[in-house]
């Protein structure tokens, strides 16, 4: 029998559907579900209110980590500390309760496995390779670096989700982002993923699910992939995914709640047929040079803004379109930023190391790399390294970074989503500039009237360093 | 969810382009644990500006609002389906929205009609001081001065919308195809199909 060659995005798809109507939309079973406190509220008090349960307590997750202070959280004498904020209080404590009631799985906020759901869930072995994965929360894309078919859903969805443990869906476009080549130094995952959205822009994979192939990212690291689908959804993609392989089951194996014995090898044998098929056509191509990419960060409030670290800050002018000039003047305006300036002649006052996209151990190795024997600058009067969950915090303090990070001036926090969205006490002051490793520099993200530039981790620590946006190749060897 | 056939009467003439949902309801406001109450957060910033419609008494408790392209851009967040809710509006017309919001908008019972520009700034003129309808029926939006513009809806949505049915409970009617399919993959991907019991 002869079969149509498929992407990996069909391959998931397929093994899910339950049921698809006229319309060309379908009931999509969902695999694995992670809760936290933002998104969920409203959904389990429907549920409550109709008298619904949770279908399957036992595919769900939850842990809070939007609106966690990253301060202690237990006093000196391990006493658990207040939330101060009523608000965040009032939210926490309903995830704690909601989840017991509803019989799902719980980490709560001082448990050692506490973290950013999107960090956990890869940790825990909960998000697996083929699965279909959701959360209320855009960044869910993330999963897709083990190679699910990973959404950000509404909440909505989270109570749809949490009912009857599927979806409606209509099946998305796909589109191949292919990089080859070889990546030169101090170029990171975030770089390629920055660059990438650079070029095809923040609408460029609306509709569809981008796949990345090449062998840059066969040759990254799992947590590297990670930062990299997790952004997908910044390019205007649904979901990112990267074809599961030999290095994917090697981080899976041994986890807390990934397959074991008869189960993995099973999983196993499923997982290696996912890769997309020889002869199997993508919607959409976008092919780009690993040589043409260097250490990136963003200079306007959308991350399409992208500017190789040794370029200048555009001007409205440079641009063909109309309404996109217009939304740089608007955009230059708020970063007050002047155009022809040197980016590495732009002051930052603010650091933050951490979020989904850039908070798990190779982020922090990275950055205390650059940081080891150095001092921030002066001018920088906030910098922060959060960590993406407790066991990313232990792992690094058992390797010495902390010590690194606190002795070249920055602070070491507890881990959560923190200066990400500044939902919690972390934020940026207005007016001023921050070098952060996180996903998103819209307007007022970091706090009202922030000005965020993304960046890698090393960059982040290379920009603390200096105070300024740096190219982190000249702190290098 | 409340079914929806017909929205008639005064429309807020709001006509600004990409609108993302932290200008329909700020970050801030996402703190909450219920779905009422956002109708004092929505539009915060845009209310602060002089002469605003949204502070104008003239449209106060209207249905309908009428924006500009790509409405309700940004982030996913559902709030801002609620606070539109919240503030009495069960009706968005706008020349195109961003396919987050409609669908949010959509599961808590809100209509959006996409039309065209022409017919925004004519609806816009109109609004100021006069109803508008809009017939979800005849899927026709109409002026007291004989304007008629027609628009488009996915059939299943429309059929939901004038039932006021609610997914969640659709898809449960469909809870043994459900069950069909755990049954298989629990022998087929049966990695996916549970948790370990006891995490190791
Ligand atoms: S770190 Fe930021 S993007 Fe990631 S889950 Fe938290 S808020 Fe969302």
């Amino acid at each position: 029998m002869t079969k149509q060659p498929r992407t990996l995005y069909q391959k998931i798809w397929d093994a899910h559907v339950i049921d698809t109507r006229d319309d060309g939309t379908s009931l999509i079973y969902i695999d694995r579900h992670l809760v936290h406190e933002v998104t969920s509220p409203q959904a389990f008090e429907s549920l409550r209110v109709a008298g619904r349960p949770v279908r399957r307590p036992d595919l769900t997750l939850a842990v809070p980590d939007h609106n966690l202070p990253t301060t202690a959280r237990k006093d000196a004498a391990g006493h658990i500390l207040p939330i101060t904020d009523p608000e965040s209080a009032q939210q926490l404590a309903a995830l704690q309760k909601n989840a017991p009631e509803f019989g799902i799985r719980y980490i709560d906020s001082t448990d050692a496995e506490q973290g950013i759901v999107h960090v956990v869930g890869p940790e825990q072995g909960f998000s697996l390779p083929g699965a279909t994965i959701v959360c209320g929360d855009s960044h869910t894309a993330c999963h897709g670096g083990l190679g699910a078919l990973a959404f950000g859903i509404g909440t909505s969805e989270v109570e749809h989700v949490l009912a009857t443990q599927t979806l409606l869906l209509k099946r998305s476009k796909t589109m191949e982002v292919r990089v080859e080549g070889q990546l030169g130094a101090g170029v990171t995952s975030k770089d390629v993923v920055l660059h990438v959205i650079g070029v095809i822009g923040t609408a460029g994979g609306t509709g569809h699910v981008i796949e990345f192939c090449g062998n840059v990212f066969e040759e990254m690291t799992v947590e590297g992939r990670l930062t990299v689908c997790n952004m997908a959804i910044e390019g205007g993609a649904r979901a990112g995914l990267i074809a599961p392989d030999e290095t994917t089951f090697a981080y899976v194996k041994g986890r807390p709640y990934a397959p074991k014995g008869e189960d993995w090898d099973k999983a196993l044998a499923w997982w290696r047929s996912l890769a997309t098929d020889e002869g199997a056509t993508f919607d959409k191509s976008v092919q780009i040079r690993a040589e043409d990419i260097q250490p990136t960060v963003t200079w306007g409030t959308s991350p399409e803004d992208t500017s190789a670290i040794g370029g200048s800050v555009p001007a409205p002018e440079d641009f063909a379109d109309a309404s996109k000039r217009e939304a740089v003047k608007v955009s230059l305006d708020y970063m007050g930023l002047t155009p022809g300036t040197k980016l590495t002649d732009v002051e930052v006052q603010n650091v933050f190391i951490g979020s989904c996209t850039n908070s798990r151990i190779e982020d922090i190795r990275a950055a205390a790399e650059v940081l080891k024997g150095r001092h921030k600058a002066d001018n920088v009067k906030w910098a922060i390294v959060v960590p993406g969950s407790g066991l990313v915090k232990a792992q690094a303090e058992a390797e010495g970074l902390d010590k690194i990070i606190i002795d070249a001036g920055l602070e070491w926090r507890e881990p959560g989503c923190s200066a990400c969205l500044a939902m919690n006490p972390d934020k940026v002051p207005a007016g001023e500039r921050c070098a952060s490793t996180s996903n998103r520099n819209f307007t007022g993200r970091q706090g009202p009237g922030s000005r965020t530039h993304l960046m890698s981790p090393a960059m982040a620590a290379a920009a603390a360093v200096t105070g300024k946006l740096t190219d982190v190749r000249e702190l290098m060897g | 969810m409340d079914a929806i056939s017909h929205v008639a009467g005064r429309a807020i003439p709001f006509g600004r382009k990409n609108v993302d949902t932290d200008v329909v309801i700020p970050a801030h406001w996402l703190k909450t644990i219920t779905r009422e109450g956002l109708g004092k957060g929505a539009f915060e910033a845009v209310k602060k500006e002089p002469g605003n419609v949204f502070t104008d008494p003239e449209y106060a408790g209207a249905p309908i609002l009428i924006a500009g392209d790509n409405f309700g851009c940004g982030s996913s967040r559902e709030h801002a389906a609620w606070a539109l809710l919240d503030m009495g509006v069960s009706c968005v017309i706008a020349p195109s929205f961003s396919d987050i919001f409609s669908g949010n908008a959509f599961k808590n019972g809100i209509l959006t009609v996409a039309l065209p520009q022409e017919a925004i700034d004519r609806l816009m003129e109109v609004a100021r001081e006069h109803p508008i309808d809009v017939d979800l029926e005849t899927q026709s939006v109409t002026t007291p001065f004989q304007d008629r513009w027609t628009f488009e809806i996915d059939a299943f949505r429309k059929h939901c919308l004038l039932e006021g049915l609610d997914e969640i409970g659709l898809t449960m009617a469909q809870g043994d195809a459900i069950s069909v399919y755990e049954a298989k993959a629990k022998a087929d991907l049966p990695f996916l199909a549970k948790t370990p019991a006891t995490a190791a």
